[in-house]
């Protein structure tokens, strides 16, 4: 199980960083995206990987599995998607500002001298 | 309201304002603007006080909730923290009256972003916990964000997509490194971070070692340390000047951050993981203090220039700190305020210099000659001064306090000849740039573009000049009270017994 999951989350992350290396902004957010899911799983699985053991200390429970992973990791997730959402709306700006989708989509001479 | 309430009130002071500000967004811009203006300058005194109240070495502990630590989350005001307080309100007092010009209404929001900004900036400097300073880094980023692009434009943009993406692959690899400790140490919390990493069993070295040197490089690629300063020079030549001044202090969090947790979580006392960055922080700032002064050298127009200026002087600032010394870090956290003021004052008026000489803006070209050149050029050769580290200003003082320091280093021959030969080439940089601005001109075709100066937008930059020759003529306390910060800073027992509350 456990290598599974450290499978999943190096696969997210070696996809995240190739697509966030690419020329157009669409395969760069798609590539931060997966980052921040490899992420968010990698923050999740910090707790250690436990089936069917609640998050809170009860005496009739064998154990418990740790609670605060999932706290930090709910914030991650509402900051990760704001930023992603943030991140689409400036490159659709960007495209419509730089009349291309290239992450350094400079076209006209005046603008190149800067 | 008691005053033990008092270290978390620069952290909702600006958070109320903003979302009152926000409330407000359709009344009229006079109404903003003054409310804007009277949370920022709240925002001075109560920097003061808490300067006031840490100068005798005490930590305010603040229990969010009451929570305590670990468990809780914790806001601790040492000296340190409230020295990064006040720098941030003066300097965001200023870039603020800049922008109430007319700065603020070109795009939507700005006063709600200006506000959230400093609530970000002051809740970084504050917090006492790991976690919650990512939180704190992405509540800057996300107003800083909206800064850097107000009011549009086409290179703005661009550089703003830059700035934005490289971030965002920095949040993640905070994320990666906060998901590492944790899962190996089992708290957040810096102090008992602390106390837990002095404590690593060599099995867990390998991962308590590559996590703290991928926060360190979240925190480098934040402060502009090489080779992660190139998002910088675009992003800050090409936003507004306020806010580019505003600006002046944001690598400054990510300087702070090396600071905070190096000494106290990987410091002399972490055991196993003590000294973890010596073998790269002085010699990457060295690198990065070349770097910043060739790249101001090769600069096209002025506020490139500032931009890499501002890195040079990030070098400078980290390589202080690398060094590790009591009076090396006295020196750094001396040199921090005035680099801050001296580029923010370098910020405004090349925006004042660039609307003086019309189409022309303030590229290194011959230009038509400005209306009101001497007093835009006495500015400018006085700021010059201050950047370029000559006496009688405080960029001096702080040089002078990092070679001396520097005496009993082992890096004592490169510091010495790196920090005076970037400082003669700083020297003859902005020399250059000065004539060129200032001498080589030819009679105006188009006087039309040209608009002269006014007191208005002259006063801020006269003003953090004045916070420069004031911290010459107040050298002795401020270096007094930066040498009893970096004391503080090299003992951190003393800020593990206040948040935690037992002996160590």
């Amino acid at each position: 199980m456990e290598a599974l999951i450290a499978l999943v989350i190096g696969v997210l992350t070696a996809g995240g960083v190739f697509l966030a290396l690419r020329g157009q902004t669409f395969p760069v957010v798609l590539g931060l995206t997966l980052m921040s899911y490899a992420v968010n799983l990698f923050l999740f699985v910090m707790g250690r990987l436990a089936i069917g053991v609640p998050p809170v200390i009860s005496d009739a429970a064998f154990g418990y599995t740790d609670p605060l992973p999932q706290a930090l990791v709910l914030t991650a997730i509402v900051i990760s998607f704001g930023m992603t959402a943030f991140v689409i709306v400036l490159s659709l700006k960007a495209r419509a500002e730089l009349g291309n989708d290239h992450v350094d989509g400079l076209e006209r001479e005046e603008d190149r001298h800067e | 309201m008691s005053a033990a309430h008092l270290p978390i009130l620069p952290v909702v002071l600006p958070l109320i304002a903003g979302i009152v500000l926000l409330a407000l967004r359709n009344r009229s811009p006079a109404l903003q603007r003054g409310i804007s203006l009277a949370a920022v300058l709240a925002l001075i005194p109560l920097a003061a006080t808490l300067i006031q109240t840490t100068a005798d070495g005490t930590h305010l502990v603040y229990a969010l909730g009451n929570w305590v630590a670990p468990y809780g989350i914790v806001l601790v005001v040492d000296r340190l923290a409230a020295w990064m307080l006040l720098t941030t309100s003066l300097l965001a007092a200023f870039a603020l009256l800049v922008a109430l010009r007319g700065g603020d209404t070109e795009g939507r929001h700005f006063h709600v972003l200006f506000q959230l900004q400093l609530f970000g900036l002051n809740g970084a400097f504050l917090t006492g916990d790991l976690f919650n300073l990512f939180v704190f880094f992405e509540i800057l980023l996300l107003a800083s964000y909206g800064l850097l692009l107000h009011g549009g434009g086409r290179l703005r943009v661009k550089a703003g997509l830059h700035y934005v993406v490289i971030n965002l692959v920095g949040s993640t690899l905070f994320l990666f490194a906060v998901g590492t400790l944790y899962g190996v140490v089992g708290t957040l919390n810096m102090a008992d971070l602390a106390v837990k990493l002095a404590a690593t069993p060599p099995d867990n070295l390998a991962l308590v070692q590559s996590a703290g040197l991928l926060l360190f490089g979240v925190f480098a690629l934040k402060a502009a340390l090489l080779p992660l300063y190139l998002w910088l020079p675009a992003a800050y030549a090409h936003t507004s000047a306020p806010v580019a001044a505003l600006f002046a202090v944001m690598t400054k969090v990510g300087a702070y951050s090396i600071l905070r947790v190096y000494t106290l979580m990987f410091g002399d006392d972490a055991g196993p993981v003590s000294n973890l960055l010596d073998a790269w922080l002085a010699p990457l700032a060295l690198a990065t203090l070349v770097l910043g002064i060739l790249g101001a050298a090769a600069s096209t127009t002025l506020r490139q220039q500032a931009a890499y200026l501002m890195v040079a002087s990030i070098g400078t600032l980290l390589l202080a700190f690398g060094l590790g010394s009591t009076d090396s870090i006295a020196a750094g956290l001396y040199y921090l305020p005035h680099t801050t003021f001296a580029t923010a004052a370098l910020f405004l008026l090349a925006d004042s210099i660039s609307r003086a000489r019309g189409g022309i803006a303030d590229r290194f070209e011959s230009g038509p000659a400005m209306p009101g050149a001497r007093v835009l050029g006495g500015l400018f050769f006085v700021v010059a001064v201050a950047l370029a580290g000559l006496p009688p200003l405080s960029g001096f003082l702080g040089k002078f306090m990092l070679l001396k320091a520097a005496l009993d280093s082992p890096l004592l021959p490169w510091v010495w000849s790196i920090v005076l030969a970037t400082g003669l080439v700083g020297v003859i940089v902005l020399a250059r740039s000065g004539s060129l601005l200032f001498y080589r001109t030819h009679s105006a075709h188009d006087p039309a573009s040209q608009t002269a100066p006014t007191v208005a937008a002259l006063a801020p930059v006269a003003g953090l000049l004045l916070l420069v020759a004031g911290m010459v003529v107040w050298a002795g306390p401020l270096s007094d009270y930066a040498s009893a910060t970096a004391a503080q800073l090299l003992a951190p027992q003393q800020y593990i017994e206040a948040v935690l509350g037992t002996a160590p």
